[in-house]
This record gives structure tokens, C-alpha cells and sequence, in this order.
């Protein structure tokens, strides 16, 4: 016997646990399935950038839909989830002068989507940001940015969405999907079987197994993020802070929370293992990230380390995600595979396919994430 | 074949005899220690200009304590010795060290981890005030640099090293107003029969006790702490606890050791991804090993009380039995009948530790007493009643789920002084067995490691 309802979704990260809440607001009855528990992975494990400099253009609207969401979190949630409308700065160091350039591009187009960025150099730059190296040369600064804690905010969502009537299921690992007349029947490992006319993948890392049971596979590459974080100190650093350069080791990021750890991210990703649930951190990419953080932070060079971690992100070859319907199926939709750059958007995703199924149709562009572009000729 | 590489991390009665091993086989292993001396814990030895006889620094265990040490003096030239080096992580077959800002890897074929124990606590009410200490802090703080705690010292908890610390405060001429055992008098009886297989152990315990109550300190039997009474600015000022009668009292003091026994410090034999097993004598998760040492992950060794508490005897015999292990496994001749023999040894001490866990129980109970307003975790400030709100908020009720929602466990000390406590509450609130809430995930670093790291490299 199987349990119905309007709408499955299977994968309970940020993506999944938003959509459950605001597809009850449309007044469809969800099930959403997760195989471990709610927002374990690239959800829960992320640097909890809130953060919408630095994204595709093209991604803005949904970036600011999102970010109305996160503003009032704390009223939708009926819980705290950390966030703070603190800043974000991105930087660029000396050796790539040219990367001013195209911060001073990024922001007159940002402007028009309603993104303001005030670009930061020399004595104006080191005054607001004291904390900066010799090497940064210039910054690209939102105010209107923050941050937030990625081990909160999936669950918090989940929450809100069973308070409102989603079914919500841990510990429900899915072996098939497949659509039998109107109906899509989903099939746990332990037999359990739940049905609906609607099947939303939000699965990250894992949303090409379903995927493929449609036969619409995708080429998606699980890696793990690597994050650091510090013994607690005065809370004194408000933006999140990140560096723009094409080379992967100086991607590194820090952000200081409330109660005065500082989090640190970035610099090489590690492996990871979603069959077995686990990714880990390398220690040579410890070592990497901190050296680039001493670049980018000097003095951050006096605190220690207390803890690292790494969690499984879904990355796409083009960096976008896999997000709306189906080429294949009707009633099927997808939103996975956020190449680590999903948490600031997450409730945004969320919010706009609850729309999609609910209405049939959304104003905000997701034309770049369609599942067709990778669709082999045949 | 070129000469095997062996590691042993932890240079104390068990990485000392583990060397010794190596060294007698003609293998010449890196003995990589946290401390600034060897000896370990137990046999901590003093600073080097410090010259207190080993009779008056180690009592009834002083001969043993200058065998090891002798020991090690003479290996040390046999042995690639680095001391004060932290092994921060475990991967790839290799491990990485730190010591101050110097990073290295050293890969190996087989890693000894000899990695010692740490106090078990159970939180009480006011110990976050300064004051508070573990019995194994006091410990150290006499044997290295010969001081004391305080004016006035309070011991409290249960276990042998609440008996022998506070001996060793008396006769080092501290002031000891009290010994307060949680653990009731009947318990030892009971655990006679299994703490006759180590008869002197025995005796020098029952001779702590006599030696304590002649001395004039107050020793209370089947007490339930209170409170540590003080404040933030000028840290302890008393104890409050209930007698076996169920008599309200209270003692003034101005430091308190606390501690339950012991617990394994796993953390690396986790990062070797070691499979670990509930041990419910001691209701702590262990790495599981073969009766030699050997772990689930092939060339990983554990041994001493690393790998389970068993005392610094057998330390002794685990850590050169598990370096023969590996010796053999490397395809080294080794001496099959002593491997027999100190089997027979650790097995023998195993008897004697089940005697003290039946003698001196974890008082799992306290942690599910704990009032709301008691800091549980002290790294990040979390309070049972924090950590009880949480889990009616989230219905979280697994260690690592309950950590990423409330932060007990998540500070510095990545739980190992609050873990097991908080195991203990969230199994009581949630009504499931201890078992069931798991064990907190290891997570490089081991100990804080500075971002400095390999700065000037």
C-alpha cells in the first residue's frame, strides 16, 4: 500500500525542505523523502555564504527572491538560523590588476538587477577592512549581503514545512522512481512505496540516479567542500569575505559569526563519497587553505584551527544547476546539482518550483538550468 | 627489503615499550610525542632541572616509572624522537604532524597508537569557575612543577586516580579538606573478586585510603555533587554535595579535582578510520582490536589506554605486544611464545579493570540530573537546559545531530571532556539506550592547530 499526495520530493536538503514549505503554502500536500536526515550534506555543510555578488547575472532575480526569504527567516521559521544582513566583500590581489575591471563590469550590470556594489580600493578599502593583506589590491562591496548557518537552516525549513502538513521521512533511502499511468510510484529500500502525479529531485550529488530513471542523465561530479573553523574571539569582522581569481587554491572565503568563531572555506576541494555517505577533508588542502587564508588575512595567522569538515556537493560541468522540468517526463521536475554555490539561492529554488508546479509558470529566468543541455544528440 | 617503516604516536608506557620492541628487532621507529618529555601521563617526568626524587614523584609506582624512563634514555639514539609534535591527521597512508608552526608528513607501514587517556568528567553545576580541575590537570600540575591547585583542595569523582592524586597532594604537604567518592563503599566489595587478579594494585589502593584518613583528610563514600560554589571573578569558593545518609553539605575550598576514572583518547585511531564497538562495561565506543592490538585498518596498532582503560601495567605488556604484532605482520621474526605470555598478562589486567569499573561506576544517572542552568559543554558555553531545549525543538537525539544543533561537543576540546556526559543526557531525555545516541564523529584537528602552520616553510 502506498502513501499519496500531490507532491514527492526526494532529497531533503535546503532545496527540497524549502520547496516542501512553500508548496504547502500553495495548499498541495507534499511527501518529502531524504535518506539520511535533513540537510546533512552539501546543505548542512557549506560556508553559509548568503550571497549574491559575485553570481551568474542571469541568476540575480532568483538570488534577490532569495534573499527576501532569508530576511525574514526568523518570522517564516519560527526558528534562528544565524542570519546577518552583515556584507560581503570580494577581493583581488595585485598579480591580477585586471580583475578590477571586470568587478567594475559586474557591478554596473548588478546595478540594473537591483544589486549595489560599491567598488573599494587603496586607503578607502584598508580603513573599512583593516584586516587585509598586502597582496589585495581592490574589493567589490555589498552591503546587503550576509551570511547564515548552513547546520540550521535545511532542518529549520523542514520544520516549518511539517508544522504546515508535509510528511516528512529520515532514514528513507529511494531504490526507483517510475511513472505508471498518471502517478509517479517511488520505492524505498525497505519497500515502502509513496505515490503522487508530481516528483520533484531536489537529491544534490545523487539527483543523476533519478534522473537516469528517466532517461535523462547528467554529467555530475560529487566533490567535498573544505572548511575550517577557529577558536572563538571577539566578534569583529562583519562581512563575509571571499577572493575572486581563477585559480582554485586562492578561491578561499572567511566569515566571523556571532559568537566569535571565524569560519573558514576554499582553496582545493576533496573528494567525496556519496555511496558511503562520507566526504573528507585532505589534509594538504588544510594546509592550502590556510596558507591562502594568511595571504588574504594575515593576521588571522595567530589563531588556531579547532575543527575541520567536508560534506557531498553535486558539481555540473557548466557550474549551473539542474533546475525545472523535465524533457522527458511530465510532472517531473528537478532542482540539483548547485555546483557549492546553492545555499545563498536555496530558498529562492525553493519558492520558484513550489510556483512552477503550483501555477505552471514562474517570471524568474531558468532558462541557463534546463536538463536539455545535456541531452545527447541522437 | 628496505627496513620497515614504523610509527608509534605516544611516548608512554605503552609507545615507550612499542619502541623498545622496534629497536630490539632492528628497526628504528618514529616515536612521536605531544609532550616535551617522555613518560607520558602517569609517568610524567619533571621538567629537567627539576630534581625531586622518583619515590617522592611517583610513591608506590617509583621503580616502574624509573625503568621506563631509563628505558627510553637508552633508546634514544636507537630512535627517531620527536617530541612536543602533534599528529594533527591521519590520511593517505601517512601521518601530519605540527609542532609550533612546522608541518610535516611521514608515511608508514605500520602506525603504533599509543595515545593515553584523558580524565572522564561529569559535569557538576559551577565547574566552569576557575578552580576547577580535572584529577589529571592536578596530577600534572604537581608532578611537573611541583605546585598545587590551590590553598584548599577538594577532590571529587570516583576512580583510582581520585584516591592516588590526592595521596600525592598529601604527601607533597598540600591541603586536602576532603575526598568525596561518588562510588558507595558496597561497590568495592563487590568487586573484590576481580581486583584479586592484580593483588598489589589492590594493596597500594586500599594503602591510599589509609594513608588519606591518617593523614586527617575527610573521605566520603556514595556522595552525589551538587555544586561547585563560586563566581566568575574569583572562581571557587566551595563545594556542595549529599552524603550516603542524604545530608546536605557543604565544604569550603578554593580548587576542586574532578574526574571519573579515565577515557581512551580515540581521535586518531577515528581519523585512521578505525571500525569502533560499544563497550558496555564502560558505556564508551572503542576502536575494535584483535587480542595483539591490531585494528580493523590493516598496519594500524592501538595499545595502552589509548585503545581501552587498563592501566599503566598493562600498558606496558599491550604496547610491546602490539609492536610484535606488527613486527611479525611486516615479516620480521618475532617470539611467539612471549606474544603468548603477554597476552596472558593483558588479559589478566583486563579482569582487574572490569574490577574497577564495578568498583567505581560511572554515575551515568547524573547527567540526566543535571539542572537546566548546569553548563554541560564548557568549550562553547551550552547548558544542559540548552541542550534539552534543542532536542525538543529538533527531536534530534543522535550525538553528531544534537551537536549541529545545540554546539555541545563543537569547541576545542571536540567533546572529549563533555561528550560522554552529554551521551548519557540526551539518552535519558530521549528514553533510549546510551548506545543508541552513538558516538560524536573524530575531526581533524586532533588539538587546535594554528593557521601559522608551515608559515616559514
Amino acid at each position: 500500500m502506498s502513501a499519496a499526495s500531490d507532491v514527492i520530493i526526494v532529497g531533503g536538503g535546503l532545496m527540497g525542505s524549502s520547496a516542501a514549505l512553500f508548496l504547502r503554502g500553495h495548499g498541495l500536500s507534499v511527501t518529502l523523502l531524504e535518506t539520511d536526515l535533513i540537510g546533512r550534506q552539501a546543505s548542512g555543510t557549506n560556508f553559509g555564504n548568503v550571497r549574491r555578488q559575485g553570481r551568474p547575472i542571469h541568476q540575480l532575480p532568483l538570488a534577490n527572491r532569495a534573499i527576501a526569504i532569508w530576511r525574514q527567516s526568523r518570522e517564516l521559521l519560527g526558528a534562528d538560523v544565524e542570519y546577518l544582513q552583515s556584507g560581503h566583500i570580494r577581493v583581488c590581489y595585485r598579480e591580477r590588476p585586471e580583475l578590477v575591471g571586470s568587478m567594475e563590469d559586474y557591478a554596473a550590470k548588478a546595478r540594473e538587477e537591483g544589486l549595489e556594489l560599491e567598488l573599494l580600493s587603496g586607503n578607502a578599502l584598508r580603513d573599512k577592512f583593516p584586516f587585509f593583506g598586502p597582496d589585495v589590491l581592490a574589493g567589490s562591496y555589498s552591503a546587503t549581503d550576509g551570511h547564515a548557518n548552513p547546520r540550521l537552516a535545511a532542518p529549520a525549513f523542514a520544520r516549518a514545512a511539517a508544522r504546515l502538513g508535509a510528511a516528512i521521512h529520515e532514514n528513507t533511502k529511494i531504490v526507483d522512481a517510475q511513472k505508471v499511468g498518471e502517478d509517479f510510484i517511488v520505492t524505498a529500500a525497505d519497500g515502502r512505496t509513496f505515490r503522487a502525479p508530481i516528483l520533484l529531485v531536489t537529491a544534490g550529488a545523487w539527483g543523476n540516479a533519478l534522473s537516469s530513471q528517466f532517461g535523462e542523465p547528467v554529467p555530475i561530479t560529487p566533490k567535498g567542500p573544505n572548511m575550517s573553523v577557529t577558536e572563538p574571539v571577539p566578534y569583529g569582522i562583519l562581512p563575509a569575505v571571499g577572493v575572486m581569481t581563477p585559480i582554485e587554491e586562492e578561491t578561499v572565503y572567511f566569515r566571523q559569526v556571532a559568537r566569535g568563531n571565524i569560519v573558514l572555506g576554499g582553496s582545493t576541494r576533496g573528494p567525496s563519497f556519496p555511496d558511503q555517505y562520507r566526504a573528507y577533508v585532505e589534509p594538504q588542502n588544510t594546509l592550502s587553505q590556510l596558507k591562502q587564508i594568511r595571504r588574504l588575512a594575515p593576521s588571522l595567522g595567530k589563531l588556531n584551527i579547532i575543527r575541520v569538515w567536508s560534506g557531498i556537493e553535486g558539481y555540473m560541468p557548466d557550474s549551473q544547476p539542474v533546475m525545472g522540468p523535465s524533457a522527458t517526463t511530465s510532472g517531473l521536475y528537478y532542482a540539483f546539482g548547485f555546483s557549492g554555490s546553492g545555499f545563498q539561492i536555496g530558498p529562492g529554488v525553493g519558492e520558484t518550483m513550489a510556483e512552477i508546479i503550483a501555477k505552471g509558470a514562474t517570471d524568474i529566468p531558468i532558462e541557463p538550468y534546463r536538463i536539455e543541455r545535456f541531452a545527447t544528440p541522437t | 627489503m628496505a627496513e620497515p617503516r614504523i610509527i608509534i604516536v605516544g611516548a608512554g608506557p605503552a609507545g615507550t615499550r612499542a619502541a623498545e620492541a622496534c629497536v630490539q628487532a632492528g628497526v628504528r621507529p618514529i616515536v612521536l610525542d605531544e609532550g616535551r618529555r617522555d613518560g607520558g601521563q602517569i609517568y610524567r617526568r619533571q621538567p629537567d632541572n627539576f630534581t625531586r626524587p622518583y619515590a617522592k614523584l611517583y610513591g608506590s609506582e617509583a621503580g616502574r616509572a624509573q625503568a621506563l624512563h631509563e628505558t627510553f634514555d637508552t633508546l634514544k639514539g636507537a630512535v627517531d624522537y620527536r617530541p612536543e609534535t602533534l599528529v594533527w591527521n591521519i590520511s593517505g597512508g601517512q601521518v601530519w604532524t605540527a609542532s609550533q608552526t612546522y608541518a610535516d608528513t611521514l608515511p608508514f607501514d605500520a602506525l603504533l597508537l599509543c595515545t593515553g587517556a584523558t580524565d572522564r568528567l561529569m559535569p557538576v553545576k559551577g565547574w566552569q569557575f576557575a578552580g576547577s580541575y580535572s584529577l589529571g590537570g592536578s596530577q600534572v600540575a604537581l608532578k611537573s612543577q611541583a605546585v598545587s591547585i590551590g590553598h584548599k583542595v577538594v577532590f571529587m569523582g570516583s576512580g583510582p586516580l581520585l584516591y592516588l592524586v590526592a595521596s600525592q597532594y598529601v604527601e607533597a604537604g598540600a591541603n586536602v579538606v576532603a575526598v568525596l567518592d561518588t562510588a558507595p563503599y558496597s561497590a568495592r566489595i563487590k568487586a573484590l573478586p576481580d581486583l584479586l587478579a592484580v593483588p598489589s594494585v589492590l594493596w597500594n589502593g586500599v594503602a591510599l585510603t589509609i594513608k588519606l584518613k591518617r593523614a586527617g583528610v575527610a573521605v566520603h563514600n556514595g556522595i552525589k555533587p551538587l555544586e561547585i560554589k563560586g563566581d566568575a571573578d574569583r572562581g571557587v569558593s566551595g563545594v556542595r554535595f549529599r552524603t550516603r545518609a542524604g545530608v546536605e553539605q557543604e565544604i569550603a575550598c578554593d580548587a576542586v579535582a574532578m574526574g571519573h576514572h579515565l577515557r581512551p583518547e580515540t581521535q586518531l585511531a577515528d581519523l585512521a578510520r578505525c571500525a569502533f564497538a560499544f563497550d558496555p562495561g564502560t558505556r564508551q565506543w572503542l576502536p575494535e582490536r584483535d587480542g595483539d592490538g591490531r585494528s580493523s585498518v590493516a598496519g594500524v596498532y592501538l595499545a595502552g589506554d589509548g585503545a581501552k582503560i587498563l592501566g599503566a601495567r598493562s600498558a606496558e605488556a599491550s604496547g610491546r605486544l602490539a609492536a610484535l604484532a606488527a613486527l611479525g605482520d611486516l615479516g620480521l621474526p618475532v617470539d611467539k611464545g612471549e606474544m603468548t605470555s603477554l597476552r596472558g598478562d593483558v588479559g589478566t589486567y583486563a579482569k582487574f579493570a572490569r574490577g574497577l569499573a564495578k568498583a567505581f561506576p560511572w554515575p551515568s544517572e547524573q547527567a540526566s540530573q543535571l539542572p537546566d542552568d548546569t553548563i554541560l559543554c564548557r568549550c562553547e558555553g551550552v547548558t544542559a537546559g540548552d541542550l534539552r531545549g534543542v532536542m525538543r525543538e529538533t527531536g534530534a537525539k543522535e550525538a553528531n545531530r544534537a551537536k549541529a544543533f545545540s554546539r555541545v561537543g563543537m569547541g576545542r576540546c571536540q567533546g572529549r571532556y563533555c561528550g560522554l556526559a552529554a551521551a548519557e543526557l540526551i539518552a535519558a531525555e530521549a528514553d533510549i539506550p546510551v548506545e543508541q545516541v552513538g558516538r560524536l564523529r573524530g575531526q581533524a584537528p586532533v588539538k587546535p592547530l594554528t593557521i601559522a602552520i608551515g608559515d616559514d616553510q
